[in-house]
């Protein structure tokens, strides 16, 4: 399990340079970003070296921002390795609200970041099935 | 239940209507006499000052709006010479001309006198520290406050407007007890302690008298937790005196009007028809003791109600409902009227839901189209896209059924909408029609 930073972003220009402005005077590290957005406004997802830090000073920027528990999954970088993954998901019933992929640091892996919807039954299954996950540290460390 | 000045604020009904008539009755003369507008619009009408022989012929007498002040800007309504007069005060004119008011000693003492009537009824007395946060200048919120603070023997400080932070220090390192602001300046207070780190219980404010805009039941609940004190509203208006018109008592069910100084009717804003106690209609107040600038049946454009039934406070006053907002704020999207408080009754009722909102009209090809800005607080956020288009979608729903129109909702970042340190800005109007 690892620790996901998400932050609302109007949709208007200069916000997503604001925001990480924000966490680079700050020293923070961005390790993986993913952006869902809409017509109205965004949601910045992030995976950064010290969250509990960044969600602090986030919020003194007056950003609205949450902390979210998600999984990064170690998925073999070949083709058909992340439908392997997802099939044995699929046959647990664990359902994904969102995710997306960053590269790892070994040649042979890719990461994938999972929010879904029961995180407990996720490792479970993970565990069960032999799927790799890394620890926070590990990932805060990438 | 303490009073300023028992005998006038509880006095008997048949009493009252008999020191009203008296007034009324000099001030149509003293109109006539010294003031040429009014004495033309009379003539006009065909009433002469001797035809006011009871309360209801003063709905013989012409109707004065806030163009008639424009027309004799600056001193043209004053019934006394500018040697008699001790003090001016303006609009902004953000609408137009200003509007100008002039005070004679007599108005100031009255005036004041009003002021400790509504700082008593919301509970003030000499021991209380008084914070007037309302601006000082022009504006008459803050002389008029502080006068009346005075009156009372209060301690005032007169911190005026703006620099919130060092309001929050003078109201902690001074023991403030009585806070008066606009409502939507104490939420911005609210706001500022919490980013400062003080608590409620850090502070020994007790009460707050706030107005100068419409705010609705919910904002009172609003405040009156999170500031942890009781919210009074105080009504009032320049053209008439400024504050102290009408203020609430301890049982905040209508604002007592000061009916040994003031007339009050309420009419169509449309007909301009007279309507029966309890109807909502449009304000109209006539002056009965100002020298100065006395002023007949003034269309104030505030929509309340009035209510003359004896308050359990033993005040005789009539109450007038707390506004429910202007007739020149309302904005009519499609055909149908809609207040700024509606849409903050509706976004208070939905739990974490801050009360700071724009409404943004705004026309596409010939349809109205209304858009509501509504700030994500932490609590709302979500970080699935889904969440918060639900969220969008239930403000929305619950503001259609509330308003009757649709409204876009648009989710904005936190304190991304401009606070106002005197009265909010909630709409902005870009049809150009």
């Amino acid at each position: 399990m690892a620790k996901q930073i998400s932050v609302f972003l109007e949709n208007k220009a200069g916000r997503l340079s604001h925001v990480t402005r924000v966490l680079g005077d700050a020293g923070i590290n961005i390790r993986a970003l993913s952006i869902a957005d809409t017509s109205d406004f965004g949601i910045l997802r992030i995976i950064v070296n010290d969250p509990a830090r960044a969600y602090r000073i986030l919020k003194d920027a007056s950003f609205t921002v949450s902390e979210t528990e998600v999984i990064a999954v170690q998925v073999s970088d070949t083709p058909g390795g992340l439908a392997a993954v997802l099939e044995q998901m699929s046959e647990s019933n664990l359902n994904i609200e969102y995710l997306y992929a960053f590269l790892g640091t070994s040649e042979n892996d890719a990461l994938v970041v999972f929010k879904v919807e029961d995180i407990d039954k996720a490792c479970a299954t993970f565990k069960e099935k032999g799927i790799k996950f890394i620890d926070e540290k590990q990932l805060y460390e990438l | 239940m303490s009073y300023w000045d028992k005998e006038k604020e509880c006095m008997p009904r048949k009493e009252l209507e008999e020191l009203q008539l008296r007034r009324l009755k000099e001030t149509v003369y003293r109109v006539y006499a010294f003031v040429p507008a009014y004495k033309e619009k009379m003539d006009q009408a065909g009433i002469k000052p001797e035809d006011i022989k009871t309360l209801k012929d003063l709905q013989k007498l012409p109707f004065t709006t806030k163009q008639d002040l424009r027309d004799n800007y600056p001193f043209g309504l004053f019934a006394l010479p500018m040697s008699e007069v001790v003090r001016i005060h303006s609009s902004s004119g953000t609408t137009g001309k200003p509007t100008v008011v002039g005070y004679s000693k007599k108005d100031i003492d009255i005036w004041s006198e009003l002021m400790a009537r509504a700082l008593t009824s919301a509970g003030a007395t000499r021991y209380s520290v008084i914070q007037n946060a309302y601006g000082y200048g022009l504006f008459t919120g803050g002389l008029g406050v502080h006068y009346g603070a005075e009156k009372i023997a209060a301690s005032v400080i007169p911190s005026s407007g703006g620099n919130t932070k060092r309001q929050i220090m003078l109201m902690q390192d001074f023991g403030t007890t009585v806070l008066t602001c606009t409502p939507s300046y104490a939420l911005f207070m609210h706001e500022v302690m919490q980013e400062m780190d003080i608590e409620p219980a850090d502070l020994k404010l007790k009460a707050g008298i706030f107005g100068a805009e419409p705010w609705s039941e919910s904002m009172r609940r609003e405040i009156e937790n999170k500031l942890e004190i009781d919210a009074y509203d105080i009504y009032g208006l320049s053209e008439i005196i400024g504050p102290g018109v009408a203020i609430e008592c301890a049982n905040k069910q209508g604002l007592h009007i000061a009916e040994d100084h003031f007339l009050a009717e309420t009419i169509d804003p449309v007909s301009e028809e007279v309507l029966d106690d309890g109807s909502q209609g449009e304000l109209v107040i006539t002056t009965i003791s100002k020298e100065a600038l006395p002023i007949i049946r003034y269309r104030t454009r505030d929509l309340t109600s009035l209510d003359k039934n004896i308050c359990d406070c033993g005040r005789t006053h009539v109450r007038m409902q707390k506004v429910l907002g202007r007739s020149d704020d309302m904005v009519i999207i499609r055909g149908v009227n809609v207040f700024p408080s509606m849409v903050e009754s509706v976004l208070l009722n939905i739990p974490g839901v801050e009360p700071h909102y724009l409404l943004i009209v705004d026309r596409k090809g010939n349809l109205d189209q209304l858009e509501v800005q509504v700030e994500v607080s932490e609590q709302l956020f979500s970080d699935e896209v889904r969440k918060l288009e639900e969220l969008g979608a239930i403000i929305a729903k619950e503001m259609e059924s509330a308003l009757g129109v649709n409204a876009k909702i648009r989710l904005v970042e936190p304190k991304s909408i401009e606070r106002s340190e005197g009265k909010a800005k909630r709409v902005i109007d870009r049809r150009n029609i």
